[in-house]
């Protein structure tokens, strides 16, 4: 069963029945689940938790879905890493690294997909649908085919073949869409108006974002139900930064952890920074931007939670940092050489926005700090080309040792 | 009337001045119900509901992007990498 009781408008706070709707027909404020936590503290416990399955789903009681028929590849209880080479590297003493590199079709959007394709098949719709050039494609194409669900992502039709390979094996219909980025975000929203199909992040949005809430919980629950002194986290819509926030608020009400004093920092890169602009400016006004930007999962010019995220930064006494493009490349460089963990361009974002805070002081050495990792190279691998930089020889062993005589 | 829209308005600082829903009425005769808004010296948003004929509200949203105004549907973009 679902603890939940209704959707209430984030804005004006009117309450609507669970139905896929995601924008209050008063004010179009975002619609949000409503919990009943009282009910939920009597059937969960630490204890509990920890006999539940070694996947997100150990926390179903706080998803806004029935967990009986949850729509399931395994995702989350991802790695918690001390990252000690990194940690040393930056000037800190308790680094950690949530690696959601390593979920079945490699990024932290089968969290929140996981839950939407379950919620969708309670509604009863038979199609999953997405507007995506990468991560949530995939996401979606894998859990459709899980569930037996059709599928249709939508690309703009200059996008690269190869960004949608990982979603394509899994066989959903892929919609190239003549037309610049704004007109797939036009239609897309108009066909969730119009179809009968649950469009994840459009008409499932209320329940798809939850998803991001585990993100929390198991951070907490791996650091020793404790929450961190740092997040770092990169920004893209801004939805899972404030449900990581989320996440970590209901276990501290739920007396699962102390309470929170997390401070949230949100990293974007230069091409592409909405959020963290208009929260080094001091507003919650979120000027939209047009990307250009190589941290293509973070690229949203227009993000729906943005002004949500800045409200943490302020809540949580945060921050917003701002990396050069030239610094996603390095992130990822550097957290592979430190750590062995090869990241997509949101990682080197992550990485570099958190050596930003190290080096301005505002993540001091002993500070307990955790950083997101959201998404897996392997996905992004053209960004690093140029570490492939073989010694070539002859098929010696004299070649080879004059050649390493001549590098070292 | 025919078809309803709903969009949100960003203004830059140079048009917040500028009487633009007046318009959407008289020149294309597009109702605007608005919803919700924000908007200051240094510009703003205005989420609103339009209504009308869909030849006129297409002529009338390409107007206003013309003008410099982005138009967005009320979801934020949707388009995730």
């Amino acid at each position: 069963m679902a603890y939940t009781t209704v959707l209430h408008c984030r804005e004006c706070g009117r309450e609507y029945p669970q139905e896929p709707i995601n924008v209050c027909d008063f004010c179009f404020g975002p619609l949000e689940v409503v919990y009943d936590y009282e009910a939920i503290g009597k059937v969960m416990s630490r204890e509990s938790i920890q006999a539940g399955p070694h996947s997100m789903w150990r926390y179903a009681e706080l998803l806004p879905v029935s967990a009986e028929n949850r729509v399931d590849l395994n995702a989350g209880f991802t790695p918690l890493i001390r990252a000690k080479n990194l940690a040393n590297h930056l000037g800190l003493d308790e680094l950690y690294l949530k690696n959601d590199c390593v979920n079945p079709s490699y990024s932290f959007k089968d969290r929140v997909v996981s839950v939407a394709a379950t919620k969708a098949l309670e509604f009863g719709f038979d199609t999953l649908a997405c507007a995506s050039t990468g991560n949530l494609a995939c996401a979606v194409a894998a859990h459709a085919a899980r569930a037996g669900m059709r599928s249709y992502v939508f690309i703009p039709a200059d996008l690269e073949k190869g960004k949608v390979v990982g979603a394509a094996v899994y066989g959903p219909t892929v919609v190239a869409v003549h037309g610049t980025y704004d007109d797939v975000n036009r239609l897309c929203s108009e066909m969730a108006d119009n179809y009968g199909w649950a469009f994840v992040n459009i008409n499932m949005r209320p329940y798809y974002s939850e998803g991001s809430k585990t993100l929390a919980y198991e951070v907490a629950e791996q650091l020793g139900w404790r929450a961190p002194k740092h997040a770092v986290v990169p920004g893209a819509s801004g939805s899972m930064f404030t449900k990581i926030w989320k996440g970590l608020n209901e276990f501290a009400n739920l007396g699962f952890i102390d309470p929170v004093e997390t401070r949230m920092h949100l990293a974007q890169a230069e091409g592409c920074s909405p959020i963290a602009t208009a929260a080094q400016a001091g507003t919650t006004t979120i000027r939209p931007v047009k990307p250009s930007t190589i941290a293509k999962s973070l690229a949203i010019g227009n993000p729906a939670d943005g002004y949500y995220a800045v409200r943490v930064i302020e809540d949580s006494q945060g921050s917003a940092v701002i990396v050069s493009e030239e610094e996603v490349t390095e992130g990822m460089k550097l957290l592979a050489e430190t750590e062995g963990i090869f990241a997509e361009t949101a990682g080197g974002v992550t990485v570099s926005g958190l050596r930003r805070l190290v080096s301005e002081g505002v993540i001091k050495r002993g500070d307990l700090t955790v950083a997101y990792i959201t998404g897996n190279g392997l996905k992004t691998q053209e960004v690093v080309e140029d570490a492939v930089r073989p010694v070539f020889i002859e098929p010696t062993v004299e070649a080879f040792e004059k050649a390493m005589a001549v590098r070292s | 009337m025919g078809a309803k829209r709903r969009v949100r308005f960003f203004y830059p600082p140079h048009l917040v001045q500028h009487p633009v829903i007046y318009h959407l009425a008289r020149e294309y005769n597009v109702v605007a119900n608005i919803r919700r808004a924000d908007v200051q010296k240094e510009g703003g948003w205005i989420m609103m509901e339009l209504e009308g004929e869909e030849a006129d509200l297409d002529g009338a949203l390409e107007w206003v992007s013309t003008l410099g105004i982005r138009v967005d549907p009320v979801d934020g973009d949707v388009l995730e990498g």
